[in-house]
C-alpha cells in the first residue's frame, strides 16, 4: 500500500482530488451567495455563513461542555498566534452580545514573553510586547505580560496540585446559571484595566534561562521544557490572581500533531489530558481548550476575512527544518498526509475525542505524581515490564559504570526543617544530578532532563521541590518497618 | 502578446520571513502569449523573489502544504488552485499555518547575517 509507485501516484491523484470546481460556486448553507472558502472537503461557504459557523462553534463548544461556570473567572493564554487572537476575539464577541446568550465569565489575558530562550534581542521582545499591548488595550480585559525569565522566582508549591472545588457537577452548573440569570448581574469588564507588565526582568534570570537552555542538548527536550515552563508560569498566574480556569488556544491541526507527537515522546498515559477539552491535573486550575474543533485554515480564514489582529512571534530556533525535533517532524508527517489526504486531522481529532481520563485517585499526595508534568509517575512498574528492559539495556550498554555517584549519595543533606537523615552535622553542597530526579519524573520527563546536560540550571522551584521529595522517601524507606500500612488500617 | 500583470502579494504567517520580512509586493509579470496561471506564478516567485530556502515555500509544482492561498480573499481551491488564470490587479496571499515557520529567523538569521527586516518595500 505505501509504496512510492508512478502508478499509485495517479490512481492517487485521481480519487482524491475532487474536479475542479468552476467559479460562483454557491454557499452550500444559503444556497444563495458566492462561496469564499472551502471547509472540510467539500463544503464551501459564503463569508457571512462563515462567520455564523465560527462564532456557532465556539459557543457550541463551551456550552456542551460544561465547565466555566457564570461569573468565573476565565485567563485567556494568548501567544499572538491567529489561534489564541482568534480565540480572542471569539470571546469579545461573546461577551459582547445581548443577556441572557452572552457569555457570562470574566476574562483576563496573559502573554508570556519567551524571548529570552528562543535567543530573540530585547529589541525585537520589545517591539512584540507593544504590538500585543495595543491589541490587549483594545479589547478592555485585564491582561498579564510575564516574561519566561521569571521562572526563576517561582515556588515550589507550583508543583504541588491543589485540591479542586468537589462541588461543580452538572445539576450544579444549571443552578448557577439559573441563578445568574435571575439576579441578571452584569458582567463588569473592561473597567480596571490592570495592565501588569513586568517588563523588568532582571538580566541575571535572562542569563541563567541563557544557561539552561544552552545546557540543553536537543531541540526536543529544548521544546518539551519550553512547554514545561509555560505552564508552570501560566498556572501560577492564575492561582496568584484567583483565576480558576485557563483558556488555551489549541486548535485542531495543533492538537493532532500534539497527540501523535507526545506518543512519539513517550506521553502516551497523559494523552487524555494533553489533549483533551479540559486538563485538571492541577487541582484548582482546569485548562480548556475551546479552539480545539477548529482547522487551521478556518482561523486563518477567519482572522483574514473579520481582520483578527495577531503578531507573529519566533520560537525556538532549528538548523534542519524537518527533522530537528521530534514535533517539528510529527508537524509536518501530519500536514504533508493531510494534503493528500484530507481526512487525516479530523480522524486524529476524533479519535482524541474518545480519550478520557480516569477520575483522579483519593490520594493527593504530590509523591505519586510526576515532578514536572504532574500526571502519574508511570515508571513505578515491576520487573516484567517494556519500560524495565529499556532501564535494563541502558545499564548494559553503559561503558563503564558510575560509582562515583554512590559515594557522593552518603554525603548529603536535606533542607532545613525537614528533618536530618544523617546524624550529626551534615555539610550540602553536592550539585544535583539526573540520577537524583529519575525517580520523582514520568518518562517523558526523563528524557526531556536526561538531555539537560548540568542539572543545576533548572530554576530553583524545580531543583528544591526534587531535593525535598527525594529527602522525603528516603526518610520514608528508613522508617517504612514503623509506619502502618494503608491496608492494615482498613481493618 | 497579453500585456505585463500588476499584482498585489502578501505574505503572512511567517512566510514574510522568506522575503526579507516584507508583507506587501507589488509585482509585476512580464507580457507572454499565454495568460499566467498560478503555477506560473510559483515558479516566477520561486526564481525571483525567494532568495534562499526555496523548499519551505514551494514543493514541487505547488505550495508546501500548511501554507493557505487566497486569491482576491477567496479560497484557491474555488478558483481553480493551479490553474486559475491570473487577472491584472488581483491580489494573492500566502498565510503559512505552520508552527515550524516560526523557527526560521533563526535559520535564515544565522544565513544572512543577523540582518533585522527591512521596513522598507522591496522592488
Amino acid at each position: 500500500m505505501c509504496q512510492v509507485d508512478e502508478e499509485y501516484n495517479g490512481l492517487e491523484n485521481i480519487q482524491e482530488k475532487t474536479p475542479v470546481p468552476t467559479l460562483n460556486k454557491k454557499c452550500v448553507k444559503c444556497k444563495e451567495e458566492t462561496a469564499v472558502l472551502i471547509i472540510r472537503v467539500s463544503d464551501a461557504f459564503c463569508r457571512s455563513c462563515f462567520k455564523e459557523y465560527f462564532i456557532h462553534k465556539f459557543r457550541a463548544m463551551l456550552g456542551k461542555n460544561r465547565v466555566i461556570f457564570p461569573q468565573e473567572k476565565v485567563l485567556l493564554a494568548v501567544s499572538g498566534g491567529s489561534a489564541s487572537c482568534a480565540m480572542l476575539s471569539q470571546v469579545q464577541e461573546g461577551l459582547s452580545r445581548d443577556a441572557p446568550k452572552k457569555l457570562r465569565f470574566v476574562p483576563g489575558i496573559i502573554y508570556i514573553d519567551e524571548g529570552g530562550a528562543c535567543g530573540l534581542s530585547s529589541d525585537e521582545r520589545q517591539r512584540s510586547v507593544t504590538q500585543l499591548k495595543k491589541i490587549f488595550t483594545e479589547t478592555g480585559f485585564p491582561y498579564f505580560i510575564v516574561c519566561l525569565e521569571q521562572v526563576f522566582s517561582l515556588p515550589t508549591s507550583v508543583l504541588v496540585p491543589r485540591t479542586s472545588d468537589p462541588d461543580r457537577s452538572d445539576a450544579s452548573y444549571k443552578e448557577a446559571v439559573d441563578e445568574f440569570i435571575r439576579e441578571k448581574q452584569e458582567v463588569t469588564s473592561g473597567v480596571d484595566q490592570l495592565g501588569l507588565d513586568d517588563s523588568a526582568c532582571s538580566p541575571e534570570h535572562t542569563l541563567s534561562l541563557h544557561r539552561l537552555f544552552s545546557s540543553i542538548q536537543t531541540l526536543t527536550a529544548k521544546e518539551d521544557m519550553l512547554h514545561t515552563l509555560r505552564q508552570h508560569l501560566i498556572l501560577h498566574t492564575a492561582r496568584v490572581n484567583g483565576y480558576s480556569k485557563v483558556m488555551m488556544g489549541d486548535s485542531c491541526s495543533r492538537l493532532a500533531v500534539k497527540l501523535l507527537g507526545n506518543m512519539a515522546l513517550g506521553r502516551g498515559a497523559a494523552l487524555a489530558s494533553d489533549t483533551g477539552f479540559s486538563d485538571a491535573r492541577y487541582g484548582d486550575v482546569v485548562i480548556v481548550r475551546p479552539m480545539r474543533d477548529y482547522s487551521s485554515k478556518e482561523i486563518v480564514f477567519y482572522s483574514r476575512m473579520f481582520h483578527v489582529p495577531s503578531v507573529f512571534i519566533p520560537s525556538l530556533d532549528t538548523k534542519t527544518p524537518n527533522k530537528a525535533s521530534m514535533q517539528r517532524l510529527t508537524e509536518s508527517f501530519v500536514t504533508n498526509l493531510q494534503s493528500d489526504f484530507p481526512s487525516t486531522v479530523s480522524t486524529i481529532y476524533r479519535t482524541s475525542e474518545k480519550l478520557h481520563t480516569a477520575l483522579p485517585q483519593q490520594s493527593q499526595e504530590p509523591a505519586s505524581k510526576c515532578l514536572l508534568c504532574l500526571c502519574a509517575i508511570d515508571t513505578n512498574v515491576d520487573e516484567a515490564s517494556a519500560f524495565h528492559a529499556t532501564l535494563v539495556s541502558e545499564r548494559l550498554s553503559r561503558i563503564k559504570p558510575q560509582e562515583s555517584s554512590d559515594g557522593l549519595n552518603a554525603a548529603r543533606c536535606c533542607g532545613e526543617g525537614q528533618g536530618c537523615v544523617s546524624t550529626g552535622s551534615c555539610s550540602y553542597n553536592r550539585s544535583l544530578l539526573y540520577e537524583d530526579l529519575k525517580t520523582l519524573l514520568c518518562y517523558s520527563c526523563r528524557l526531556t532532563v536526561k538531555d539537560v546536560e548540568v542539572v543545576n540550571t533548572l530554576p530553583p522551584y524545580i531543583t528544591t521541590e526534587a531535593e525535598k521529595r527525594e529527602t522525603r522517601s528516603r526518610m520514608k524507606m528508613q522508617i517504612s518497618e514503623y509506619l502502618l500500612d494503608d491496608d492494615d488500617d482498613e481493618e | 502578446m497579453a500585456a505585463p500583470l500588476a499584482l498585489h502579494l502578501e505574505f503572512g504567517g511567517g512566510a514574510e520571513l522568506l522575503f526579507d520580512g516584507v508583507k506587501n509586493h507589488h509585482v509585476t509579470l512580464p507580457g507572454q502569449s499565454d495568460p499566467w496561471d498560478m503555477k506560473q506564478l510559483l515558479a516566477w516567485i520561486r526564481g525571483n523573489m525567494l532568495k534562499e530556502r526555496p523548499e519551505l515555500f514551494i514543493q514541487g509544482d505547488t505550495v508546501r502544504p500548511g501554507i493557505l492561498v487566497l486569491i482576491n480573499d477567496a479560497d484557491w481551491e474555488l478558483m481553480g488552485e493551479l490553474e486559475y488564470q491570473l487577472q491584472d490587479q488581483d491580489n494573492v496571499v500566502f498565510i503559512s499555518t505552520l508552527h515550524g515557520d516560526k523557527c526560521l529567523t533563526q535559520e535564515l538569521k544565522g544565513a544572512v547575517g543577523e540582518r533585522s527586516p527591512d521596513p522598507r518595500g522591496r522592488q
